[in-house]
């Protein structure tokens, strides 16, 4: 079988298409499947995704396609969760109930608090663009981020948000409302972004961008 | 921190980029792609496309335009008119929509921003709100591009609707719509403090003090911009700057 740059999983939901042409811009096969043949044989996995988890794991788990993005993950192929794709690489999350996720990265997804520390009411979801920020111990140089500066803004567009149980794989949060996002995580080849780099002008394509140098 | 986003609204009827004023009287402007590829060039936020005429004929037929435009374009994009079934909503965003936004099908079955919401996302299901000035404080829902009153309280209509799981409102005034004299702040103010979801605030931007006061008097979120951007009054560079000069927060969208 012929090895493709990259696939993209379609377990049906979410916008698959901008993905596909945010990766189309620069030039890479790729190919929108839900065959396990394709995914595994393919040099880098994305994992995309919109909508409400639980509904997200139960399509992944109804196909299949669960134990293939584990066994991704496992064979060390460089896979990017986007969003819902992103939270799903997660041990857990408490959306409309406790949901268990694919247990990649650990930690936890969480509902965006509804108050601040002040108080003062969040609007969620949290939607619209947000720059990135990193912690003084974290560099960008080996990560996604490569291509990308503190400040870099990207669109966001959720109502829960991942705790990751370790600090380092925590690679760059964003600041909405005095709360801290996780807004992207990377635990050697698994990675994750909370925003859409497919919708986020060019400081998105340059995280996509990297990704296909990775 | 809270960045005031700043849309470009592509009201489109067949394949033409259209404009009308009061949501009547249509005038065709020109091809919906070299609009939108231009305004993503400028640092337009969002794009949101309206299928004019089709709720009256039941169908949305934006798919190829928007199945076309993300080879080009790289922001969100919310597509809405004639949205009625899950099916639907499921169409356009395998054309590459992140959003829908629903009227007339969301008030002829309510149900239906819940379906979206559990199976979308919340954040995917704009509720799109027509309103036309009633009497002091208060204003009724249209649907039908402004041609149809339902008897809906609008300020009832949207909390019902943020409850059922409408993640975002994008509101016009019918009576603002097209004339360039501003946008119907009090709307504006009044229906963001009931809902504590992001408002976006439609129809009336002439001059950049509007988008002033509709975000600093009236609570906007997010605003959308038509004739202005179409007829070259404004550019988004032009937007962002006035903004940021008046304290407005918005996207840098720029290189450092």
């Amino acid at each position: 079988m012929k090895t493709n740059n990259v696939t993209i999983i379609d377990y049906g939901v979410g916008n698959l298409l901008s993905v596909k042409r945010g990766i189309e811009y620069f030039g890479a096969e790729v190919v929108v499947s839900s065959n396990p043949d394709v995914i595994l044989s393919s040099e880098r996995v994305i994992l995309p995704g919109v909508g409400a988890f639980s509904n997200g794991m139960k399509e992944l788990e109804k196909t299949g396609l669960d134990t293939v993005v584990k066994k991704v993950a496992e064979k060390g192929i460089p896979l990017l969760g986007i969003c819902l794709g992103m939270q799903m690489l997660f041990d857990e999350s408490e959306e409309f109930g406790l949901t268990n996720g694919l247990g990649l990265i650990e930690g936890k997804i969480v509902k965006i608090p509804t108050t601040n520390k002040d108080g003062k009411l969040v609007k969620i979801p949290h939607i619209g663009w947000n720059s990135l920020d990193r912690s003084e111990s974290i560099s960008w140089e080996d990560t996604i981020l490569k291509n990308n500066n503190k400040g870099d803004e990207m669109y966001f567009v959720h109502s829960f948000m991942a705790i990751p149980k370790n600090k380092d794989n925590l690679i760059s949060f964003s600041t909405y409302q005095d709360i801290q996002i996780s807004s992207v995580v990377q635990c050697k080849n698994i990675m994750g972004c909370q925003f859409h780099p497919e919708k986020s002008g060019d400081f998105g394509l340059k995280v996509l961008q990297r990704f296909l140098d990775l | 921190m809270r960045k005031i986003r700043l849309i470009a609204r592509l009201d489109i009827k067949g394949p033409n980029l259209i404009k009308g004023i009061n949501l009547e009287g249509v005038r065709v402007i020109g091809c919906p792609h070299n609009f939108a590829k231009d305004y993503y060039l400028q640092g337009a936020d969002e794009l949101i496309y309206m299928d004019a005429v089709a709720s009256l004929y039941g169908r949305n037929s934006l798919g190829e335009i928007v199945e076309n435009v993300t080879k080009d374009v790289f922001i969100p994009i919310t597509v809405g008119g004639g949205i009625r079934s899950i099916e639907d909503v499921n169409h356009i965003l395998r054309c590459g929509a992140d959003k829908v936004a629903i009227n007339t099908a969301a008030i002829s079955r309510p149900e239906l921003i819940s379906e979206v919401a559990e199976k979308f996302g919340s954040q995917c299901m704009v509720l799109s709100v027509e309103a036309k000035f009633k009497e002091e404080g208060k204003w009724e829902a249209y649907v039908d591009n402004g041609r149809e009153p339902t008897g809906l309280d609008v300020s009832e209509w949207v909390k019902k609707a943020v409850t059922l799981g409408a993640g975002e409102v994008m509101l016009t005034s019918i009576d603002k719509e097209g004339t360039k004299k501003g946008f119907d702040i009090n709307l504006v103010k009044v229906i963001s403090e009931v809902v504590n979801v992001p408002i976006i605030a439609c129809g009336g931007m002439g001059k950049n003090i509007h988008l002033e006061d509709v975000v600093k008097i009236g609570g906007a979120d997010a605003v959308a911009f038509a004739s202005v951007l179409h007829y070259k009054k404004t550019t988004f560079p032009e937007l962002r700057e006035f903004a940021k000069n008046v304290n407005i927060e918005v996207r840098c969208n720029e290189n450092k």
